[in-house]
């Protein structure tokens, strides 16, 4: 229901031979047989790494119209389907060996699992015949696995690669998406049986039970908006999932309500729109957390209320009416408990809401919070005088500027993830890629070669730390390999700067563990035949970032900026969602960036 | 408080360790679980008994439905119920104080299924309260249990209810929406209500 494939093209672009095997049934090898199936549910790209395990499947690719991209680690692959499904909605597919080949997926798939990103992983087993004998490279995978896939099985007969298969994207696209791994024993690859397209689909999507949004609760709902005066809509990444963009947008401009977005549902609603208020939570703008804590109707689209954006839950929005809408009804009432729970897609449900939704004056509140803007709002970050000093803040502003808010960033897990948050202003839907249910370092590199495969029209950029980027800086070599153009922003500080930031802030400066040594990024770069440039003053941004983008290759820039800079606003553990840090008064940054 | 799920699932490798995986992870206790056939082939129904807040109910059925392979979840805790187990005691029992245990038996409608020279085994089907004031009475009388065996409860509804997804099962599989906390309109008036008594 919520996503589409939209692969079914594929199949048409297919030459007459190839098309046979989907109108008729024919004998295949289960190696085969994975790619067949793969190709049938519009799979053009796979990420994915070879052994002994997986090489039946391997052998049989040449046969089939799939671009299969080498990764350096198996976390990659992951990661890359991953970023593969962010940017583009389309099922992302990782291929990997038995034993270590399948352990080093887990990291990736855990972070798909907790962003609802909808991933096959196909894993090789060892045969049926020695399955639970500690085999050479012989793994419980979807044992390891149970907790962090939506679904897993293992496949240890030839006929069964197919159904399995098929069902495998069905259940990771559909409902509430999340990735699915299959598990193949060799002998399953090896063997042959008929291949059967038609045959080996899936039971239909049964929606979960629990789904309800009857009339009642939308009048209820209705009533609710129609008496409030503080309503804030609560925008997450269920609303790309639904692809409900424009509904959440008509309930917004219907009702004049302005919207907070959590952090994955940041593209969701366009920055500029005047209704957008910016990320709540944790390190969401003073006015944004202030807005939920006065609201009287919170309407939470597609969002989990996650700890990260309620702060404490005891003093969260005390005031506000709720109304969840949702998919999944196992998130309801989970941290907060709402009014009305309207269980079920979004989109459908905004459509049913809106024709009945009475138009209402929301400017008395609007003004409100622009008073709360105003006092928090200093001016452009752009105006303020150079001092000297490279603030990662000025870094993120002017990627923005350069790029018109329309690239697709990738962000890795630290400061400079929040400061991407904060200082880009995403104007297209999934033009953010990042982790946040996980929080992964190391996911930007391998997300943004998935993102960059995914859109190769699209112009796509990392921003990461000096930390997480060493973590996964191998890929580098894909990058190369694949002949891919993406442009790398490194925000190196010295520091796992997150981390120095809660020792700064909650254990007395000991900053153990945290400085950080780094390579000279630029020579690394080079030494993969990729260009870069070291930038240590702000005057040198915009010239590096134009370079970076006329470059017809990779292009890798070290921003040394400042090192003990920290994320502001922040709510300390523990604290209410409106007691945030803010700004330091003689910070030379500023809380918006919105006037250019 | 104690609720007791029963979850109609398929009957495939692995899924009752999804079942309790997920109990597992949400760190709610499992206090007691059965697993066994159905009218339906392919169907495997568990009950499953468990420590949780009142609250957390729904949550914890939603979250079962959203394992592959389940059919349909009640929370029969919340409706009349006829919930049994069934016990096997193993007692040390000499020719002298057989008899006594026999009369024992008798009360507790218990069935002596076992007799060696130095035991006998004790068959029991009730209540969880009825099997442990059995037991309670054999402590209090100094007799040694040599070994008991649980089976666990299994639960069914009174009245007429059904399960709808089985009966459905003809063509596919599909449940008709349910309400979050609402009730299923199924509960016959408690006609049968033979208390158990120990
Ligand atoms: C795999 C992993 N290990 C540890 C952490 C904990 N952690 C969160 S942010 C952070 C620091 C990141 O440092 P860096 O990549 O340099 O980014 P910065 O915060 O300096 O921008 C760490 C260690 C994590 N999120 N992921
Ligand atoms: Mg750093």
């Amino acid at each position: 229901m919520a996503m589409d494939n939209s692969g079914k093209t594929n199949l048409n672009s297919l030459n007459s031979s190839e098309a046979a095997l989907y109108s008729q049934p024919t004998r295949l090898t289960g190696a085969e047989t994975v790619w067949a199936t793969m190709v049938g549910e519009g799979v053009r790209d796979v990420f994915g790494y070879p052994g002994g395990a997986i090489l039946p499947v391997y052998d049989a690719l040449r046969k089939f119209p799939i671009r299969h991209i080498l990764v350096r680690h198996e976390q990659g692959a992951a990661h890359m389907a991953d970023g593969y499904a962010r940017a583009s909605g389309r099922v992302g597919v990782a291929v990997a060996t038995s034993g270590p080949g399948a352990t080093n997926l887990v990291t990736g798939i855990a972070t798909a699992m907790l962003d609802s990103i909808p991933m096959v992983c196909v894993t090789g087993q060892v045969s049926s015949k020695v399955l639970g004998t500690d085999a050479f490279q012989e793994i419980d995978i979807t044992g390891i696995t149970l907790p962090i896939t939506k679904h897993n099985y293992l496949v240890s007969r030839t006929e069964d690669i197919a159904p399995a298969l098929r069902e495998a994207f069905r259940i990771a696209k559909s409902g509430r998406p999340g990735p699915v791994l299959v598990d193949i024993t060799k002998d399953a690859q090896q063997n042959s049986a008929i291949f059967d397209f038609a045959a080996a689909a899936p039971a239909p999507y049964r929606p979960h039970p629990m789904l309800s949004a009857d009339s009642a609760a939308i009048r209820e709902a209705l009533e609710l908006l129609r008496t409030a005066k503080r309503p804030v809509i609560l925008a997450g990444q269920g609303i790309l999932h639904s692809r409900a963009m424009e509904q959440v947008r008509a309930l917004a401009e219907r009702a004049q309500i302005p919207v907070a977005c959590t952090l994955l549902g940041l593209t969701a609603f366009p920055a500029s729109h005047p209704l957008n208020l910016g990320m709540m939570g944790m390190h969401g703008e003073s006015w944004v957390n202030h807005a939920i804590q006065q609201a009287d109707l919170l309407i939470a689209c597609g969002m989990r209320f996650d700890d990260r954006v309620t702060g404490s839950l005891s003093t969260y929005a005390q005031n506000a009416k709720k109304i969840h809408i949702e998919i999944d009804p196992a998130e309801i009432n989970k941290n907060v408990h709402v009014d009305v729970a309207l269980v079920g897609d979004l989109k459908e449900i905004l459509e049913t809401l809106l024709p009945l939704m009475p138009k209402r004056d929301g400017s008395a509140w609007l003004r409100t919070i622009s008073t709360m803007k105003g006092d928090a709002s200093v001016h452009d970050i752009q105006q303020l005088p150079d001092n000297g000093h490279l603030y990662a803040a000025h870094v993120i502003n002017d990627i923005w500027r350069e790029t018109g808010g329309d690239a697709i960033i990738v962000t890795d897990v630290g400061q400079h993830q929040m400061w991407e948050a904060q200082y880009y202003k995403h104007e297209q839907p999934r033009s953010l890629v990042t982790s946040g249910g996980l929080g992964t370092m190391g996911f930007a590199l391998p997300a943004a070669i998935g993102a960059k495969v995914a859109c190769p029209d699209k112009e796509v950029w990392v921003v990461a730390g000096d930390g997480g980027f060493q973590m996964t800086s191998a890929e580098l070599s894909t990058i190369v390999q694949e002949q891919l153009k993406i442009n790398i922003a490194i925000v190196n500080n010295g520091y796992l700067g997150m981390v120095r930031q809660w020792q700064e802030k909650f254990y007395d400066k000991n900053y153990e563990g945290t400085p950080l040594l780094s390579p000279d990024f630029v020579k690394l770069a080079d030494a993969h035949g990729i260009q870069g440039t070291h930038v240590r003053h702000r005057a040198e941004v915009i010239s590096a970032v134009e370079t970076a983008r006329q470059h017809p290759g990779t292009f890798l820039i070290d921003f040394h900026v400042e090192q003990e800079d920290s994320v502001y606003p922040m709510i300390p553990p523990g604290a209410a969602l409106h007691e945030m840090i803010r700004r330091p008064k003689q910070s030379p940054l500023v809380e918006t960036a919105t006037e250019i | 408080m104690l609720h007791t799920f029963v979850a109609l699932v398929e009957d495939k490798t692995g899924l009752l360790s999804r079942v309790t995986s997920l109990f597992r992870r949400l760190n709610v206790n499992i206090t007691s679980l059965t697993v066994g056939g159905t009218e339906t082939a392919g169907v495997s129904r568990t009950t499953i008994v468990a420590e949780a807040a009142d609250d957390r109910a729904p949550r914890i059925m939603a979250s079962l439905y959203k394992l592959e392979g389940v059919l349909e979840v009640d929370n029969v805790g919340r409706h009349s119920a006829v919930v049994r187990e069934l016990a096997l005691l193993k007692i040390a029992a000499s020719q002298k104080t057989r008899s006594d245990l026999f009369q024992l038996a008798e009360v507790f409608r218990a069935r002596i299924v076992d007799l060696a020279p130095e035991s006998l085994m004790m068959e029991i089907t009730g209540s969880a309260s009825k099997i442990e004031g059995l037991v309670q009475i054999l402590l209090e009388g100094n007799y040694r249990i040599l070994e008991m065996a649980r089976s666990g409860r299994m639960a069914m509804r009174r009245g007429h209810h059904t399960s709808r997804v089985l009966e459905a099962l003809g063509d596919t599989p599909r449940v008709e929406p349910t309400m979050l906390a609402g009730d299923r309109k199924h509960d016959a008036p408690d006609l049968m209500a033979e208390d158990d008594q120990a």
